[in-house]
């Protein structure tokens, strides 16, 4: 039987996903869509989002950043030979995901201070939307020592 | 690096140590060792120098001279200090220990640490590092920027603890190989410098810790990257001449008698080593090291790995009312019940507390390999 020495983990990988219209879409149900924003305000917004980006960089935190196209589509085998079987597209599911951001941290408490900070971005007025965001840590590595 | 005929990574942190102990500042100095390192790529193979370490203190020293003097041309502040270095006596040894102990600063978290001392001790580039630990170059970048700011400010003329620097050796070493970059051969590298030049069976017994687990690193995995766990792996896979060294490195150190949790946990990986089959092993033994263990180092996972060998001691359930004094978050707390339930025949137990424990595993290796126990008690395997 083998057990792990203590402290095995140095750093730790977190994915931050960003949602849109699932069940934490948004904490305020009376958000306005980003389309009606003012101009000055979709700026704002986007400028923070590169603004906490750039500081995870600073931290040495930042791993990678993706936004994801709003449409999808379902797929999947159908047996030897046949074309793969599709389903959708979708750009009206109950649970989307709009972008991620992969971040290296030593703490679980410190990757949640940064999803905090992603979701402080500023909506209408210049107050924070306070969206949800998804915090999943990744599987590490095997440590070496082990009994 | 090899076609010069000397190791420069060998000599990096020695040159670094040189120009730290005279008083340059840790971030300039860096910089200048790496301008002297270029200088020397750039020479070397025509004109090699009688004495490379010296060579090269003297490059660097310049460099860092003619940058303070355009800092000081830039912000018209005086020159503070002259650093061009003069001729002595070879302090190669402290300031290996000089140079580690300021990387390994308990002002730096764990990670900066790391990234500090592979970079300026082991001599690895930024992107060596960086793929080592999977993340993007610019970030490690940083991440070794912001080290060194942190560990600038203050000047640093004698050792640190010893202490700090072995847990960032050991958490090196723990890392394992990720990459292209070996990063427990490179802790091992590491460790064999500091024990060279100092004098503390800790080191040693940490030097002689991984050594006896390196040897086992063949068995540890299938040819497919499954974990083989001690008991099962094929002992005609081990490494005895690292066995060996392992060995009369530990024991050099456990006779100066000044006992320490590195020599205990070398210790009990050497009795693991020395037996010939996993049926041969002294638990009794290593029981008893587990309880110098947890008296020099007391902690729930030290707790946990000793719950393992009164199982095998004095029986399963004895083992099980070990781990049930234990917090229920503890990681492989749930892992080493199964196990134990198995000894004890309770199977659906076992197979229940195997699947929960593939379920808070932290890697996917340890997850794939629960669940596969999981699945041979549920199948009657």
């Amino acid at each position: 039987m083998a057990v792990s020495a203590p402290e095995e983990n140095i750093m730790a990988k977190y994915l931050l996903l960003k949602h849109y219209r699932g069940d934490h879409a948004i904490a305020k149900d009376d958000l306005v869509p980003m389309d009606q924003w003012t101009p000055e305000e979709v700026t704002a917004h986007i400028d923070f989002m590169r603004q906490v980006s750039a500081e995870l960089r600073e931290r040495g935190e930042f791993v990678d950043e993706q936004a994801l196209s709003p449409e999808g589509t379902f797929v999947r085998y159908d047996g030897e030979g046949r074309p793969p079987v599709t389903d959708g597209p979708f750009a009206e599911t109950k649970d989307l995901i709009a972008g991620w951001m992969v971040i290296d941290v030593d703490s679980q408490e410190r990757a949640f201070e940064a999803a905090a900070r992603l979701s402080s971005a500023p909506g209408p007025g210049g107050t924070p939307i306070h969206e949800w965001i998804e915090v999943r840590p990744f599987y590490g590595e095997l440590p070496v020592v082990t009994e | 690096m090899t076609d010069l005929g000397v190791d420069l990574r060998v000599l990096t942190p020695q040159v670094l140590g040189a120009l730290v102990r005279r008083g340059a500042d840790f971030a300039a100095a860096e910089d200048a060792v790496q301008e002297a390192l270029i200088e020397a790529l750039r020479h070397w193979p025509e004109t090699r120098p009688d004495n490379p370490r010296a060579w090269l203190i003297r490059v660097a020293g310049r460099k860092l001279v003619d940058a303070q003097r355009s800092a000081y041309a830039r912000e018209r502040r005086e020159l503070r200090v002259q650093l061009e270095p003069e001729p002595g006596p070879s302090e190669q040894d402290d300031d290996t220990l000089l140079l580690l102990s300021r990387c390994c600063h308990p002002a730096l978290t764990p990670a900066s640490a790391i990234a500090l001392t592979l970079r300026a001790v082991g001599g690895l580039t930024t992107a060596q590092i960086a793929e080592a630990f999977l993340v993007p170059e610019a970030t490690m970048a940083q991440r070794i920027t912001r080290a060194k700011r942190t560990v600038s400010g203050e000047r640093f003329d004698r050792a640190g603890e010893v202490g700090a620097v072995l847990r960032v050796l050991y958490l090196v070493f723990n890392e394992g190989f990720t990459g292209t970059v070996d990063l427990a051969d490179e802790a091992i590298r590491l460790t064999r410098q500091l024990s060279a030049a100092t004098d503390d069976p800790e080191v040693d017994g940490l030097l002689a810790l991984m050594l006896l687990h390196h040897a086992r690193r063949r068995a540890r995995r299938t040819p497919s990257g499954a974990l083989v766990p001690l008991a099962e792996q094929d002992r005609a896979l081990w490494d005895t001449a690292l066995i060996a060294e392992g060995v009369r490195v530990l024991q050099a150190a456990l006779a100066r008698d000044a006992l320490g949790e590195y020599q205990a946990q070398a210790a009990i990986a050497a009795l693991h080593d020395d037996a010939a089959s996993a049926a041969e092993t002294d638990w009794p033994q290593i029981l008893e090291w587990y309880d110098e263990l947890l008296r020099l180092a007391p902690s729930p996972v030290v707790a946990l790995n000793r719950a393992v060998a009164v199982g095998e001691v004095d029986g399963p359930l004895a083992g099980l009312r070990q781990v049930e004094g234990l917090p229920e978050d503890l990681p492989r707390r749930d892992a080493v019940a199964a196990w134990l339930h198995e000894r004890a025949g309770d199977r659906e137990e076992a197979a229940r507390r195997y699947a929960r424990a593939a379920e808070r595993a932290t890697n996917t290796a340890e997850r794939d390999h629960l669940t596969r126990q999981a699945s041979r008690l549920h199948t009657g395997g």
